[in-house]
């Protein structure tokens, strides 16, 4: 079994409406001094047997064009293999 | 024998049923296509509606584009099929990358719902012939994901090669880059649109009949083809 964890955040340069929202809300909420909020997805997949070679090849090509949206987003991808 | 233009259905879809009926005011013969068959019936074009489908989850249009009716009309539109986007639609051809750049989030963070004043950029899409270049028209928006987005040097070659088909007028209602409402691909049979000519082709319900011509357009071009 292997746990991939996939996180999708917008591109630094591309305006982030719900994390302006998510930010002027903590600071009505009294934490001071917030600059910046970032909102992001994050993806935990289970995957029976070794994540490698073709499959690996395949989950990265399908975090690129399913899982992210490449025009606006980034996206990064770690496998743990669980014990 | 009038032109079979095809309505896709999806699941969370909205707008099929007023796209159908401004096919057939417009005088063409509406088909309607299922997102989960591969068939689309021989149809002369494409209209993917707006609504919700799949409920935007992922992302607007992000999971649609991988329904099986979108394989078929992928090969046609890359063969000259004229396809049009509306809305939902307009998301899913940005997210079959027929079309360049993205739909975000409205930058004001609100659904937008309003009669909306348009310039028709470019009148020689397959959806736009019926207008004149610079004719302004008013048709419904509604949408909280059509901020258009494209880097610099998109914008500037969609600019630079006549493609984008309208801009808003007056107010840009959701942030669009450069005030862009619809775009078109390269050989101008594939047009995605945030706002809904579809809302405006009768008296009775719509704000005016402006958006009836992008209907009938695509009649003319199948007729002149």
């Amino acid at each position: 079994m292997a746990r991939v964890v996939v996180d999708v955040m917008l591109k630094p340069e591309i305006l982030d409406p719900q994390g302006r929202a998510v930010q002027g809300a903590l600071g009505r909420l009294g934490l001071s001094g917030v600059a910046d909020v970032r909102q992001g997805k994050q993806f935990v997949i289970q995957v029976d047997g070794d994540l490698s070679g073709d499959r690996l090849a395949l989950m990265h090509k399908l975090a690129e064009e399913l899982l992210s949206n490449p025009v606006i987003e980034n996206y990064s991808l770690t496998v743990e293999a669980d014990a | 024998m009038s032109a079979r233009i095809g309505v896709v259905t999806f699941p969370g879809t909205l707008d099929d049923r007023d796209a159908a009926r401004a096919v057939r005011i417009a005088g063409g013969e509406p088909v309607e296509l299922w997102h989960g068959d591969d068939d689309i019936k021989g149809v002369d074009a494409v209209i993917l509606p707006g609504g919700f489908s799949y409920g935007d989850y992922l992302r607007c249009g992000a999971i649609s584009r991988f329904a099986p009716v979108m394989n078929s009309i992928i090969d046609g539109a890359k063969g000259g099929l004229p396809v049009l986007g509306i809305c939902n639609g307009f998301q899913i051809l940005v997210e079959s990358h027929l079309l360049p750049g993205a739909l975000m989030r409205n930058e004001s963070r609100h659904f937008i719902c309003r009669d909306q004043k348009l310039r028709i950029e470019n009148a020689d899409s397959m959806w736009t012939r019926d207008y004149f270049t610079n004719q302004e028209i008013v048709v419904p928006l509604k949408n909280g994901e059509g901020n258009y987005f494209a880097d610099p040097s998109t914008l500037d070659m969609l600019e630079g090669e006549g493609r984008v088909v309208a801009r808003y007028l007056d107010v840009n209602p959701n942030g669009s880059a450069r005030d862009i409402a619809g775009i078109r691909n390269e050989r101008g049979n594939v047009v995605g649109l945030m706002p809904h000519p579809e809302h405006a082709v009768e008296s009775l319900t719509g704000p005016t009949t402006e958006g009836l011509p992008f209907f009938t357009s695509v009649l003319t071009s199948l007729v002149s083809a």
